[in-house]
């Protein structure tokens, strides 16, 4: 009898029938930026291990220690939660690379450790993970929205919050010893990773911007209030975890600044507008130079002079251009 | 005060800062299918950055379409170049690709939709900018 059922056929994915051209850009872009921890020379990083002190030792293991947490949910939770509120069949396939490249970040973190820590000292640091009332609080506050039942265009405001914000105060730290020459090849690896939840943020803020194109004018202000809400509570967490961590090495107000500036810029992935005003989001230029390095910071209009901004040299593809 | 043309892709982000600008701006359409717009001379061009990990493919195709119009190039004066530092070193490329291809400068680069400051660089910038170029031109 079952057999007689009316059925709705299952249909496989055309990529050459596209609903949403971002859809094979943003594919395109995360396929050709794949990479494997292997890939980056870790070790040459032992020595540089060497020279931090054990309180530094100890905050670089807990912050990636937290860092895996938050790949851990986005890889299991976080980007499976949201295939089934996909709108073509193409972002389910996007959402599908974004759940595995979140499962290679968590899994490299732990080639950082096993190249340059000991044992006991990783294993005290995944006790602190869970013990950490912050740390677990962050990410009970994502999971929240990620639950079966709840606005597929809340959890998409939660996934653009763990992409583009809650991961900063600990990215703050390689790109901190990165910028004092420590540690430089693992400062490589979290620019992969960076580079990546870049790519995740913007598009999944691309999606939750579409599904508001098909909402009325008070269903969209309410899941404005939303979104702002939920970075004031993740941003209350973060505050205190950040003093948490770095009051020991002084550098609490730096990482604030750079909290501050990665939550405007994941409120402008969901196209909001700032929530930190300026002053506040004044970040060490070390920092922003050890996000970018070789992107050189001179341009006209700053005043840095009046000679043309030409890089070194860059791959273009000359067939596109007739001239 | 010479024109503005910029090119912002479905998200939008380009697009929410060129409306801030309050300035009148041609948009090079997403669709290659539908009309470029007709460039005022002198312009300047603002244009995001879709470079992945080894900088290929930074400027969007429908503006190297724009470009490869003799006529049209032969009036851009600068470009400011949008782009996010997340992307390392390929930050804002267009603008030190589209820079070496017609040989103007880079004028300035921002993040995503730009910050209230970029905003009011980017409006005194030009206006210094372009009182500048009518002094080279008188």
């Amino acid at each position: 009898m079952k057999d007689h059922a009316p059925r709705t056929p299952l249909r496989a994915i055309n990529w050459n029938r596209l609903e949403d051209e971002k859809d094979l850009e943003v594919w395109n872009r995360l396929t050709v930026n794949f990479w494997l921890p292997e890939k980056v020379p870790l070790s040459n990083d032992v020595q540089s291990w060497a020279t931090l002190r054990p309180e530094e030792r100890e905050l670089t293991i807990r912050v990636f220690t937290g860092l895996t947490l938050l790949d851990t949910i986005q890889n299991t939770l976080g980007a499976p939660a949201m295939m089934p509120d996909a709108i073509t069949p193409h972002e389910e396939a996007v959402l599908s690379n974004i759940a595995f490249m979140e499962a290679v970040h968590a899994r490299s973190y732990s080639s950082i450790f096993s190249t340059l820590c000991l044992t006991p000292e990783v294993d005290a640091a995944f006790r602190w993970a869970e013990e950490n009332p912050h740390l677990q609080q962050k990410a009970r506050l994502v999971l929240e929205e990620y639950k079966a039942g709840s606005d597929p265009l809340k959890r998409k405001i939660a996934s653009v919050f763990l992409e583009s914000f809650l991961f900063y105060s600990g990215f703050y730290l390689p790109m901190y010893w990165s910028s004092r020459a420590k540690l430089t090849n693992t400062a490589d690896l979290i620019r992969l990773i960076i580079r990546d939840e870049a790519v995740h943020g913007y598009y999944i803020g691309y999606k939750y911007q579409r599904g508001l194109e098909r909402l009325g004018e008070a269903e969209r202000a309410a899941l404005k209030d939303f979104a702002f809400s939920l970075i004031f509570d993740l941003y209350d967490v973060e505050a205190k975890y950040t003093a948490e961590l770095y009051d020991g090495i002084g550098l609490t107000e730096d990482v604030k600044a750079f909290l501050h500036y990665n939550a405007n810029k994941a409120l402008q992935n969901l196209g909001y507008e700032a929530l930190f005003p300026p002053q506040a989001c004044e970040v060490n230029p070390a920092i922003l130079a050890a996000l970018s390095p070789d992107s050189e910071n001179h341009d006209f209009f700053s005043g840095s002079g009046s000679s043309y901004v030409i890089g070194k040299a860059v791959a273009t593809e000359d067939e596109d251009w007739d001239f | 005060m010479g024109g503005l043309v910029y090119y912002s892709s479905a998200s939008g982000n380009t697009a929410r800062f060129v409306a801030r600008l309050g300035l009148a701006a041609g948009r090079i359409p997403v669709s290659p299918c539908d009309p470029l717009p007709e460039a005022a001379t002198p312009y300047v061009l603002i244009c995001p950055t879709y470079a992945d990990g080894t900088g290929r493919g930074a400027v969007p195709k429908q503006v190297i379409r724009f470009l490869n119009d003799p006529a049209r190039r032969a009036g851009l004066r600068g470009v400011i170049a949008a782009g996010n530092r997340n992307f390392g070193a390929t930050y804002a490329l267009a603008g030190r690709v589209i820079s070496d291809k017609c040989n103007v400068p880079v004028l300035y680069r921002f993040e995503l939709a730009g910050t209230d400051l970029d905003i009011s660089r980017v409006q005194a910038g030009l206006e210094k900018f372009w009182g500048t170029e009518c002094l080279t031109m008188a």
